[in-house]
């Protein structure tokens, strides 16, 4: 360990067969008031010079915690309690602080998962990649900042001579991870650790910074730990495959052979959830198909009668029209001038009743202020929004609560939409109590029947939201979106925070819900594979405008504008044959 | 562990399959139910009451609070009785344990009578300004607007003047210094602290996305304010006035001492530390014993917000 940085590239021999990295029964504990808590429970894997090697499994699975007990960077009481990571035949647990720190950053880099909190805000970009350069080099003054200007070129910001001087909240989040990237790869590290490098960026964005990392360690001979929760990015970006589950590894290998041979039942039923474009709508009975039923059955005309009705109606009239709405804001920027953001110009759309209609955009795209102008939560600078044949714009009191009542939201973040101080119960009966609804103990039967409806046991009514999982939460923003047995649903973001089974899991319920309950849903995503799952019609959203509105077949098989065909093209594993389907 | 079934991949990189019984899936997204159910403050109180500190810091303040209602309990004579010129400045005695004061009083039982005061002093502002900051800054923060605006100004030119200056200054044309009007006094120039703490709080709460889900639930807004906000805001509401607490008991000891605090027949800390100024350097235990008292309450209080802050911030608490 005595050598310094190399500068050139390293000469590695592909068929070497001494591992680079080497996890041997590693186990990782964290020391809480009720004891040891173990988070990563026997984990071994083998990385090669060159290779990348994808570390897939949920949120609590211990991912993360392998890559960081590797450079020795475990958050908080975190310690390696048995094991051993060899890197380069050296056991890293065994190193003094003082020898990790030659180790990290030199021989192994890092690229953390946050772009938007990994740079210090304070201290310009330039500073902080020659602080990253300073620490493992003895480049100094003039040479030091010609590689720093090489190195986020490297990286991919083309004017980076320029944008030295420049603070990171003048970056957008892409290229504020390709400085995180760069800095990285900085000293030209034997092995980088990416974790979810991508995961808090756009699609598109991800796709070009995946393509750039790959091509650089591919360039470099760097090897590549690849933390993610996405099986689909994992299967395009590593040979090799690790899946874990609950700290343990539950199936590893070659990636094709994994995904097109899941053996683990969860592998499996990873692989089976995994999203991809050659999913197909989870299938629910609609209202025609109903009407078959009591057709064939032949007993009660009224039924058929009526469902003949709906039917008649149900393509003719839309449930909400949204005409030409356009939203402006004002933003102050310097004393008392402003600049004008359009964030919705002149968008238009009909959902009809019982259908589920998505709005896909990325960041920035204008989908969310559309779904808060539906809801009446912003008003509206132009346009006209009208729900079952009547303009809600500018209602008030008496009606605007009718108007609430019959369409509830669903919000993205399932840890801050429900209130801390208060129970599942008193939560899920918010709605009935603002609304006057009922005795208290009229309330409380709803309120067992709403978590029934949302499959969580009775006793959930007393438990408090820091209880619950991700998934169990968003459950009863649904409960309690449905207590008012409302007839739309805004759904924003409703699963993108969630693992990609539990995920599955609340899709499956929405589905059901809006059969049992005809419903009616708009979703809000940027998730093209959760589209494909449920939606009927499909709006895309860029910069404010929609660009593309046809039914989800067609949007998914023949794509018209060239933003929808880079959108779906961005897809990780898009491509990919997943195995049992 | 792993063991290589695929032909050609290199050492440790085979198909590996963990065996089921050593990896068994548990059912998706299940409710925990062996566990019990537990709000915010059930949760701050499980982690208070295992700090030995709070335990510590109770006992002293309830032992506190019990001489102040009844020093009757605490000291057999009252204070003033039996003082005799003879033992000025005196050291302990059988029955007198402290000692006496310039005026040959025991100082045992002015520190015990003492106590009634001072503590009034120290609750009631504590009350009066946690009130008054909690309401004025909620409305300011949760209304906004001109409102705010207002208010806030108006807390700042407060702000703007030390507690114990503006308090010297309208002290000293008062004719009448009770506990009462000292709380008062110094309330009018400390509750702009509170206030723009819980207008940050309020703030920030109302920002937050259950606020956001009540509305389009058809909640007033006056109820979410109630419901939701308030109960969300108040934690750091609470660390303040618990600390303060000690702080309007030192006040109040400050100006006792510079002779505009309570009045002259009172009994107070504050005036006996104030007392005893002329005699320090003979006689120290005259200003010891009530300044030890003085410090020991206000520690215990300081002591009680440090817990309740970590009890009531969990990443304070994570980080212990």
């Amino acid at each position: 360990m005595t050598q310094l940085v190399t500068q050139t590239v390293p000469v590695l021999d592909p068929n070497d067969t001494r591992p680079l990295l080497q996890i041997r029964d590693l186990e990782v504990g964290f020391k809480t008031q009720y004891g040891v808590v173990p988070a990563v429970r026997g984990v071994s894997l083998t990385l090669y010079a060159g290779q990348t090697l994808a570390i897939v499994g949920e949120s609590g699975s211990g991912k993360t915690t392998t890559a960081q007990a590797v450079i020795n960077l475990l958050a908080g009481t975190g310690q390696v309690t048995a094991g051993q990571i060899l890197f380069e035949g050296r056991d890293l647990t065994a190193l003094t602080p003082k020898e990790m720190e030659n180790v990290r950053g030199s021989q192994i880099g890092y690229v953390p998962q946050d772009p938007m909190s990994n740079l210090n805000p304070v201290w310009n970009i330039g500073f902080q990649v020659e602080e990253a350069i300073k620490a493992n080099s003895d480049l100094r003054g003039k040479d030091l900042r010609a590689r720093t200007i090489e190195v986020l070129k490297e990286a991919g910001l083309s004017d980076a001579q320029d944008r030295l001087k420049q603070f990171p909240h003048q970056f957008s989040g892409g290229m504020r991870q390709r400085v995180l990237i760069g800095i990285g790869l900085s000293s030209r590290p034997k092995l980088l650790i990416a974790d979810e490098p991508t995961s808090a960026l756009d699609v598109t964005v991800q796709r070009q910074i995946l393509d750039h990392l790959g091509t650089l360690t591919r360039d470099y001979g760097t090897s590549v730990l690849f933390i993610t929760h996405d099986l689909g990015l994992a299967a395009e970006r590593a040979e090799q495959l690790v899946v874990m589950y609950k700290g343990k590894i539950v199936e590893s290998g070659p990636s094709k052979e994994i995904l097109a041979n899941p053996q683990h039942p969860y592998t499996q039923r990873l692989v089976a959830a995994a999203p991809s474009l050659a999913s197909k709508r989870i299938q629910a009975k609609k209202h025609d198909e109903a009407a078959e039923i009591y057709s064939a059955g032949g007993t009660d005309t009224a039924l058929i009668d009526r469902a003949a009705i709906r039917e008649e109606q149900a393509p003719t009239r839309d449930l909400i029209t949204v005409e030409g709405v356009s939203k402006l804001y004002r933003i102050r920027t310097k004393g008392l001038k402003y600049t004008e953001l359009l964030a919705v110009n002149d968008v238009s759309f009909g959902i009809k009743k019982g259908t589920t209609s998505a709005i896909v955009g990325e960041s920035g795209s204008g989908k969310s202020t559309v779904a808060k102008l539906i809801l009446q939560l912003e008003t509206l600078t132009s346009g006209r929004i009208e729900f079952d044949g009547r303009d809600v714009a500018g209602l008030t009191g008496k009606e605007l609560l009718k108007f609430r009542r019959r369409v509830q939201p669903v919000f993205q973040d399932p840890y801050g939409s429900l209130d801390p101080q208060y129970n599942v119960g008193n939560t899920i009966a918010e709605p009935l109590l603002a609304h006057k609804i009922g005795t208290s103990r009229e309330r409380q039967a709803r309120v067992l029947e709403l978590l029934d409806q949302v499959s969580l046991p009775a006793a959930t009514q007393f438990r408090y939201p820091s209880e619950l999982s991700g998934g169990q939460r968003q459950r009863i923003a649904i409960a309690r979106a449905l207590a008012l047995k409302p007839d739309v649903l805004v759904l924003d973001e409703a699963v993108s925070a969630l693992d990609v089974l539990v995920q599955g899991q609340i899709l499956n319920l929405l589905t059901e819900l809006q059969t049992e309950l005809e419903l009616t849903y708009l979703f809000i995503t940027h998730d093209l594979a959760v589209v494909r799952l449920v939606a009927d019609n499909v709006c895309v959203m860029q910069k404010g405008r929609i660009v593309e509105a046809a039914s989800t077949d067609d949007v998914f098989d023949n794509p018209q504008q060239a933003y929808t065909q880079e959108l779906l093209a961005a897809i990780p594993g898009g491509d990919f044959e997943f195995g049992g389907k | 562990m792993p063991s290589n079934t695929t032909p050609g991949a290199r050492p440790d990189q085979g198909h590996f399959v963990a065996a089921l019984e050593d990896t068994p899936i548990a059912p998706l997204d299940k409710l925990d139910e062996s566990q019990k159910a537990r709000s915010t403050w059930a949760d701050a109180w499980q982690s208070m009451r295992r700090r030995p500190t709070f335990w510590i810091s109770s006992a002293l303040i309830l032992l506190v609070a019990a001489v102040a209602l009844f020093p009757g309990l605490f000291a057999s004579a009252q204070p003033n009785d039996g003082c005799e010129l003879g033992n000025s400045n005196g050291g302990p005695e059988a029955g007198h344990p402290l000692g006496f004061t310039f005026q040959g009083c025991d100082i045992y039982a002015r520190v015990i009578f003492g106590t009634q005061a001072s503590v009034t002093v120290g609750i009631l502002a504590t009350v009066l300004v946690t009130v008054v900051g909690i309401v004025v800054g909620a409305l300011a923060g949760y209304y906004g607007g001109l409102l705010d605006a207002i208010v806030s100004r108006i807390g700042d030119i407060f702000f703007a003047v030390p507690t114990v200056l503006g308090a010297i200054v309208l002290l000293s044309v008062l004719p009448d210094r009770t506990p009462v009007t000292i709380a008062l006094v110094m309330s009018i120039f400390a509750w702009p602290q509170i206030a723009r703490i819980m207008r940050g709080a309020v703030l920030s709460a109302s920002n937050s996305d259950y606020v956001t889900a009540s509305v389009a639930l058809g909640v007033s807004k006056f109820t979410i304010l109630v419901r939701h906000v308030l109960p969300n805001a108040i934690a750091p509401v609470i660390v303040i006035a618990t600390v303060s607490l000690g702080t309007f008991i030192v006040a109040e000891a400050t100006l006792s001492f510079l002779g505009i605090g309570l009045g002259e027949g009172i009994m107070s800390w504050g005036n006996d530390i104030g007392d005893a100024q002329s005699t320090i350097r003979t006689a120290p235990q005259v200003l010891l014993y009530p300044a030890a008292a003085l410090s020991i309450t206000v520690l215990s209080f300081l002591m009680l917000g440090d817990v309740v802050r970590d009890a009531l911030d969990p990443q304070a608490r994570a980080r212990r």
